[in-house]
């Protein structure tokens, strides 16, 4: 039986707090990388069936850019960063100053891509840091992979550990928004934090919690 | 002048068999691979979508047939025959198995898509059915469907264009 069949609402409470630290503290780096308000939701821990997940990204056909990154270390897991088209178009419009960036039309600017994988890189790595303090874990991130496609060929990738254990999968799932972009720009920029299934037990152990 | 067809939807692990006036259907395919077999005579297909090569990576209990190469090709196979389907009679269409991320260091779930390709291949070749077309590898994720009025699979991709094959 999987671990996710049995998870109680402790651990579910243990692993929202996860997300809450590490995408607060990730939300924050933004914040400061951007010069503007980011709002971030109240975690969601969810266990997914596969095609729920895609969901969660506004399904497997939406296009999407992505920073993707695998957490090695002590407790092993995926990291993604996935932002609708237009949010992350407006994200590397300020940073960089590329009034015209967009992602609709390839080849994008090498500049705007640089800076996108530097925003993903800082982001997941404030996240993990905080993770890593917060549990007392040496979790390390590999080098961010950029890619703009389609949220479902982008996602399965991260699904590939967990699914040779299982059919669904524990997501920590973190929507952001920005201030002045209004509630109905239905999909927002996620973080989802997808460990692997044998870290569960080591999280869990790390901050002294029973199985 | 168009009709309106019934799209069947194949989800991420999923098997699904379409007939006569629909479509079948999956979408963001990375390096998974999406599976058409499909039998002309008696107008029959179906789609299998799986990610991982092999059922020996199954750790854990029981799984989903469609989730591995040889399990879900196979799988797929029995379903299209239980429904008149001849496996002497049926014909193959794949694509996906793209390389989505590239990471120095890694496991062999990094070569996953390729992996993915090899094992569909082999599947296929094991029930004698040929491979008529197919559409593999790179770095792009794909969304396909497959036509049981012209037997095309249509291949659409974010960056690379729309293909029939």
């Amino acid at each position: 039986m999987g671990f996710e069949e049995r998870i109680t609402s402790l651990q579910l409470d243990i692993l929202k707090e996860i997300g809450n630290i590490g995408a607060g503290h990730a939300a924050t780096a933004l914040s400061t990388l951007l010069n503007k308000k980011i709002d971030m939701k109240v975690p969601q821990v969810r266990v997914a069936s596969f095609d729920e997940m895609m969901e969660m990204a506004g399904g497997p056909d939406n296009v999407v850019v992505s920073v993707f990154l695998r957490i090695e270390g002590e407790a092993p897991g995926s990291m993604f960063f996935v932002l609708p088209l237009s949010q992350g178009a407006r994200f590397i419009q300020q940073m960089t100053g590329e009034k015209d960036f967009s992602f609709e039309e390839p080849p994008y600017s090498e500049l705007g891509l640089s800076a996108m994988q530097e925003l993903g890189n800082i982001l997941s790595g404030s996240y993990l840091s905080s993770l890593s303090d917060f549990t007392n874990l040496n979790l390390y991130p590999s080098v961010p992979a950029l890619s703009v496609d389609m949220a479902g060929a982008i996602i399965s990738f991260g699904l590939l550990e967990v699914s040779q254990k299982s059919d669904t999968a524990i997501v920590i799932d973190t929507a952001l928004k920005e201030d002045e972009i209004p509630e109905t720009e239905s999909v927002r920029g996620h973080f989802f934090l997808l460990p692997d299934p044998d870290s569960f037990e080591t999280i869990f152990k790390a901050l002294g919690v029973e199985l | 002048m168009s009709t309106v067809k019934e799209v069947v939807k194949v989800g991420i692990a999923d098997m699904k068999i379409a007939t006569r006036g629909q479509s079948i259907r999956t979408s963001g395919l990375g390096s998974c691979v999406g599976v058409v077999l499909y039998d002309e005579m008696i107008h029959l297909a179906g789609m299998v979508h799986v990610m991982l090569p092999s059922s020996s990576l199954a750790n854990g209990g029981s799984f989903k047939l469609a989730k591995f190469a040889d399990t879900g090709v196979r799988e797929l196979a029995n379903l299209l025959s239980k429904q008149g389907g001849r496996i002497s009679r049926m014909k193959a269409k794949i694509a996906g198995g793209a390389q989505m991320f590239q990471f120095t260091s890694g496991s062999d779930l990094m070569r996953i898509g390729p992996r993915n390709v090899e094992a569909v291949t082999q599947a296929l070749d094991s029930l004698g059915i040929p491979l008529i077309s197919e559409d593999v590898g790179g770095s792009n994720g794909r969304t396909i469907e497959f036509h049981l009025d012209s037997f095309l699979l249509n291949v659409r991709t974010v960056n690379m264009g729309v293909k029939d094959i």
